[in-house]
């Protein structure tokens, strides 16, 4: 499969897919797997939280209050567009922006409990990291494909209403 | 409690709406800069696109803003209102950006 792009927009603005079925039985279990992690507020999803005033608890606390279940319903969401959709040969372009957002939370939770750096990290095989880090890299990489299919469709002169 | 219409409008209650603000906003022509901070995890090609999506930016304001937070650690992607930059950090939030806002001194 090396070499055959796994996502090609079609003539009707739909998105054809092209996945091995382990790809999409990975993309089928993983949503569960982080989803509850989600509901239980596991450490690993911090990510998914971010502070939004660094230097204001107070201020921080009511954005979070604010927002914080809006941010969980569209991390789950996600979530669960990837699993229900991940046997799809065709996507239309909110599904494919719902695996984008999907492959996001899987990355940042994976990220989180891998403590991934920035330059690549070299494990042995046997290494108890080993496996989870293949599943972060190859995430990396479907989201990194992903991102080119759609900002190929962005304009690439920003909006007329950009700032 | 402080109007948080942008962000929060739907669920602020009305009665709320009016009530005048006293431990904030003394200097409200100040504004609010939005910043997003470097992190391990995010593509560089992810937060270029994200910047493209959110904020109408050209590939290239986008790309120089990424680079920005790649190489700094940081950079101010908008800049406004309190509310309209909380409306910004939502969405980048949403995106899993590490987003936060100050206000300019």
């Amino acid at each position: 499969m090396i070499g055959i792009r796994r996502f090609r927009r079609t003539r009707d603005g739909k998105f054809r897919i092209r996945l091995q079925a382990p790809e999409r039985e990975l993309l089928r279990s993983l949503p569960d797997q982080a989803r509850g992690l989600l509901d239980t507020r596991d450490s690993s999803t911090f990510r998914l939280f971010p502070v939004a005033y660094a230097g204001d608890p107070e201020a921080d606390a009511d954005y979070r209050s604010l927002v914080g279940n809006e941010l969980l319903r569209h991390h789950a969401s996600a979530l669960e567009t990837l699993a229900t959709t991940s046997d799809a040969v065709e996507l239309s372009e909110e599904e494919l922006q719902q695996w984008l957002a999907a492959l996001e939370v899987l990355r940042l939770v994976l990220g989180t409990q891998l403590d991934v750096g920035e330059e690549p990290e070299h494990v042995a095989r046997d290494d108890p990291r080993a496996p989870r880090l293949a599943v972060y890299r190859y995430l990396s990489w479907l989201q990194g494909e992903i991102v080119d299919t759609l900002a190929a469709a962005l304009p690439s002169g920003g909006s007329p209403e950009g700032p | 409690m402080h109007v948080r219409g942008a962000v929060g409008g739907a669920t602020t209650a009305p009665s709320e709406v009016h009530r005048p603000s006293t431990d904030e906003d003394v200097r409200p022509d100040r504004p609010w800069m939005v910043i997003v901070w470097n992190d391990p995890v995010n593509l560089m090609s992810y937060v270029t696109f994200v910047f493209q999506k959110l904020f109408g930016y050209s590939r290239d304001k986008a790309t120089s803003l990424m680079l920005d937070v790649h190489h700094k650690g940081r950079a101010v992607v908008s800049s406004g209102p309190r509310e309209r930059a909380e409306l910004d950090v939502f969405r980048l939030h949403q995106h899993g950006l590490w987003a936060t806002m100050e206000q300019s001194t």
